[in-house]
């Protein structure tokens, strides 16, 4: 069979670590993502069966929350983004889909995106030069999607920090992105 | 500009894209007798208001909601923001 050899969404073997200043942003491509979306009629059936089926807790508006394995976000109306380690749930998609049946719509979403973790003091003032969303205002457990250099990307908050998800296609241009903000705060 | 998202709180005009009036959700029935001239009606005749205006705004860059401003066309002043969904089920209309 042939010798696939996977690569990060720079296109790097490793995943790209760079510290500047008070902010270290660090590649992240050890998470699977599913994307979970209500069917008509089905919200509150969606909401029981998450938490049964798989302990989830689907977050309101602008939130975001940890269940065991999972993180899950607001995303839209009736609609929440899934990740989740990706050496323990490699086929993220297939498992929540199965868990959840009918009531709703599950689409893998893995490597249609990068990742990029943001820890450090610097991070606020790093994001604030970067996109429109209120970022200082925002507390750990809050998630957001909004514009950063003319891309829609994911926001969220953590204990850890701020986590910034972008187009995979796009990776390189979010991740200079990053970098020039994170020059210019330093 | 500044929008007050009915779920999400004020957010940068930025995010959004703006799609014209309001009334673009009344779409009418293709299959009426009258489908023609209610087309025509749909399609071309619109109030241009120097004051308040119901709009239909599109939240691209942040949860993809439709939204119902109404604006001041004179001071650009928001006094109003509705779900798109919200404004017509309670017009009767499914989900």
């Amino acid at each position: 069979m042939t010798d696939l050899k996977p690569i990060t969404p720079l296109g790097a073997g490793a995943a790209r670590i760079h510290t500047i200043g008070q902010v270290t942003i660090s590649e992240n491509p050890d998470r699977s993502m599913a994307s979970l979306t209500t069917r008509k009629g089905k919200a509150d059936a969606v909401r029981l069966v998450a938490k049964t089926a798989l302990g989830l807790d689907l977050p309101g508006p602008g939130q975001s929350t940890i269940s065991g394995d999972f993180t899950a976000w607001w995303t839209g109306p009736d609609q929440w983004m899934i990740d989740a380690d990706h050496a323990q749930y490699e086929l993220l998609a297939a498992h929540i889909a199965q868990a959840i049946g009918p009531v709703a719509s599950v689409t893998e979403q893995t490597d249609g995106w990068c990742r990029f973790d943001l820890t450090g003091s610097g991070s606020v003032a790093l994001l604030e030069r970067l996109c429109p969303a209120d970022v200082p205002t925002m507390q750990p457990g809050q998630a957001t999607r909004t514009l950063l250099h003319h891309l829609g990307c994911f926001v969220i908050c953590s204990t850890a920090g701020f986590s910034v998800l972008g187009p995979r296609s796009s990776a390189g241009s979010l991740h200079h992105a990053l970098i020039e903000a994170a020059h210019s705060v330093a | 500009m500044i929008i007050n998202h009915p779920l999400l709180g004020p957010r940068d005009a930025a995010e959004f894209v703006y799609l014209g009036d309001a009334g673009l959700i009344d779409r009418p029935d293709w299959q009426a007798d009258d489908a023609a001239q209610a087309f025509h009606d749909y399609m071309y005749l619109r109030d241009n208001p120097a004051g308040l205006h119901r709009e239909l705004w599109f939240h691209e860059q942040g949860d993809r909601s439709w939204l119902v401003v109404t604006r001041n066309t004179v001071t650009h002043e928001i006094t109003n923001v509705e779900l798109a969904r919200d404004v017509a089920i309670a017009q009767g209309r499914g989900q």
